[in-house]
């Protein structure tokens, strides 16, 4: 029975239906599954699946943030239960997210945000025009270890540099590290800056920040 | 007869005006300029004060197009009227705002400085496919501050031709303003013989932007016009349709208009765009994909049935190189946009998403543009007869019709004559000349048209307005020169 429901769970996530997987994930607690198992050996292995049909240019990008929405959908509903039990989940780590100051180009940041939340950060996304001032008062106050950063202007990406400088200035590094991406954003430019890693895509974000958290193996 | 591409047949057109305005009603428009927004008021939209969203009435937003000129002229800096936007009149230029060049040595983009614009612009100066000059690439050897203004500065002192271009502030398109009415001698010469066009974009979905908006008004009240770049991209910040982000671009385009109108009725304005289907692979913006090519020539439709003038960006590639994917995208959009009757296509000399510009493209691309052009003269009747009077003397022998004057006469009204960049010689002959592909003649024609570049010559009083005006303004954002320029000793 529960076989079945673990392949169920997966197979909600594949097909990007938030209805299916949270009705999947309250049948799981009243059948008492826990948590922890309906996530694991449920839901991320249907993430796992799409991220590498992904990586194999056999499945796309609505594809993967459907199955990003599933995964929260089903994340909201056991999420309380494991509070209830007194345990978490392990998140990888904790990412707080951002469009630069004077930037209003969320696309690709949205989506990293998606595949880092699917495959199991913690992801804090402050949606676009943040200052540099916003964006660290938020990781010092969740206690963010990563902080990432998009622009799509090559007049914006200079203010991936002042959130760096002021990092650094107030010695916050290494102990949070910084990723960086958008269309101008080039290995030179991350050099430049100092940044700990980029990515062109939000599956390789997934892998960048893994990395950058000694979690590669994860 | 001008060949015409129609993707859209009048009653689709219809449906696609009718939704646009239908979506500046519901969800409406979000207004992010705080004057944009009193203007639309006081027309009688309803604004939201606190969401920024303005509900455009249809009656307003046609009102607005009521008083937008239905054709205008750029003027090149010896007052010659030599772009014309409206009807279906169709010229190109290189693409804009690049932010790296393609090394034609090493094959490596590097970041764009004030040398490689200079390169782009003797290049672009001396072909003649290209009616206008781009403020091509973002020069990155000056504050960031003046980034917008002195590429309009380089573009100034190294061309006659009419520009396009755009500024990256509201405090710096007032600046660009006076620039351009420096060198046409005083705000109101800029006014009736405009020499420049800036794009100023919405943000999608139907956003004007604080920044956007403002300059819409600015560039209204100055008469300098105005080029809608609205960029829907299909299936990401607009519907995954190209028929759903036609009308979103229609629905931006239309908002921009009465925006711009109610601030001066009259001033002329551009139905353009930059869209592109969304890459469901790489979530990029595909310039090339054919699909891209099509929302392009469906809005340039529907600027046309409301008289609009029009603009998009085509002619330019996603490859990395200057390669057959490189050619298949850049000659194929461009051959589309000029089927499609788009008054200035941009983006010649473009790599990666626009991200790029290559001098060497640029005449690869001019080749392009020259057979798009003479596409467009379509089927010419020369003669009284089309055949039959050709025949006499012809005595079933090829090569008598090469006898015959009219051949002369007419060869050249014919044929277009394509420069070396395109190879016709026999293998002995392209062996003889040292193999050389593409990219390889497209670099000895380059250093051809580099070697062969003079400034133009302009008022010197002009000039030297022109420089102290940005050299102060260069100073103000923290420089304390500007980088020297080859061959120019400002007074």
């Amino acid at each position: 029975m529960s076989e079945e429901l673990l392949k169920e769970m997966a197979q909600s996530i594949i097909d990007g239906d938030s209805d299916i997987s949270a009705e999947l994930a309250k049948k799981s607690i009243e059948l008492k599954m826990h948590p922890l198992d309906a996530i694991t050996n449920g839901f991320v292995v249907g993430v796992t699946y799409i991220g590498d049909q992904f990586g194999k240019g056999d499945a796309f990008l609505p594809e993967l943030v459907m199955a990003g929405e599933a995964m929260k959908a089903a994340i909201a509903v056991l999420e309380p239960e494991l509070l209830k039990l007194g345990e978490t989940r392990e998140m990888l780590g904790r990412v707080v997210l951002a469009t630069v100051e004077g930037d209003i180009h969320e696309i690709g940041k949205t989506l990293v945000g998606t595949m880092l939340s699917a495959s199991g950060f913690e992801v804090i996304d402050l949606g676009v025009d943040q200052s540099a001032e916003k964006i660290i008062g938020k990781a010092l106050e969740v206690n963010a270890n990563l902080i990432g950063m998009s622009a799509l202007l090559t007049t914006t990406m200079v203010r991936q540099r002042e959130v760096i400088e002021e990092l650094d200035k107030e010695g916050l590094r290494p102990r949070i590290k910084v990723m960086v991406g958008g269309a101008p954003i080039t290995k030179d430019w991350v050099d430049k800056i100092k940044a700990d890693g980029y990515s062109e895509d939000a599956i390789g974000a997934v892998k960048v920040a893994k990395e950058l958290l000694g979690k590669s193996d994860q | 007869m001008q060949p015409r591409l129609s993707l859209l047949t009048q009653d689709l057109i219809e449906r696609i005006v009718d939704e646009a305005y239908q979506l500046l009603l519901k969800p409406g428009i979000k207004v992010q300029n705080e004057e944009a927004r009193k203007l639309l008021l006081d027309a009688g939209a309803q604004v939201d004060e606190e969401t920024m969203v303005v509900r455009i009435p249809a009656q307003i937003a046609k009102a607005a197009l009521k008083t937008v000129p239905r054709t205008f002229q750029l003027f090149d800096y010896d007052g010659n009227p030599t772009v014309e936007y409206g009807g279906d009149k169709v010229q190109f230029d290189p693409g804009s705002s690049g932010i790296s060049v393609l090394d034609p040595d090493t094959l490596e983009q590097k970041t764009a400085e004030t040398a490689d614009l200079i390169r782009l612009l003797k290049v672009a100066e001396q072909l003649p496919q290209y009616d206008a000059q781009s403020t091509a690439v973002v020069c990155h050897d000056v504050p960031k501050e003046i980034h917008d203004l002195y590429r309009l500065y380089l573009v100034l002192l190294h061309s006659k031709k009419p520009i396009v271009t755009g500024a990256f502030s509201n405090k710096t398109v007032q600046f660009m303003i006076d620039m351009l009415a420096i060198m046409s001698g005083g705000a109101d010469n800029l006014r009736t013989k405009p020499r420049a066009v800036f794009d100023v974009c919405p943000s999608p979905p139907l956003i004007w932007s604080s920044f956007g908006s403002g300059n819409l008004m600015v560039l209204a009240r100055a008469g300098v016009p105005a080029e809608i770049v609205s960029m829907p991209l299909a299936g990401a910040a607009a519907p995954v349709t190209l028929l759903g982000a036609v009308t979103q671009h229609a629905a931006e385009c239309l908002a921009g208009i009465t925006i711009h109108q109610l601030a001066h009725a009259g001033s002329p304005i551009v139905w353009g765009g930059a869209p592109a289907i969304f890459d469901m692979r790489k979530g990029g913006t595909p310039m090339g994909a054919v699909e891209t090519a099509m929302i392009d020539s469906s809005y340039a439709q529907v600027g046309k049935y409301l008289n609009v003038p029009t603009h998009a960006y085509m002619g330019a590639t996603d490859s990395k190189r200057l390669d057959m994917q490189a050619g298949i995208e850049s000659g194929i959009t461009a051959m589309i946009g000029a089927l499609s009757g788009i008054n200035m296509i941009s983006g010649s000399g473009m790599l990666d998403f626009l991200l790029c510009h290559s001098a060497e493209k640029l005449v690869i691309d001019a080749e392009g543009v020259a057979m798009a052009q003479r596409m467009l003269q379509g089927m010419k009747i020369h003669t009284e007869t089309l055949a039959t009077g050709f025949y006499e003397g012809v005595n079933f022998k090829g090569g008598d019709f090469l006898k015959q004057r009219i051949t002369m006469q007419l060869f050249q009204k014919e044929q277009n004559m394509p420069s070396a960049i395109i190879d016709r010689d026999s293998m002995r002959g392209w062996k003889a000349g040292g193999s050389l592909d593409t990219f390889d003649r497209a670099k000895i024609r380059v250093k051809e048209l580099l070697a062969s570049y003079r400034r133009p010559e302009l008022d010197p009083a002009q000039v030297s307005q022109l420089h102290a005006f940005v050299l102060n303004l260069a100073k103000q954002a923290g420089a304390e020169s500007l980088p020297l320029i080859e061959d120019f000793e400002p007074a």
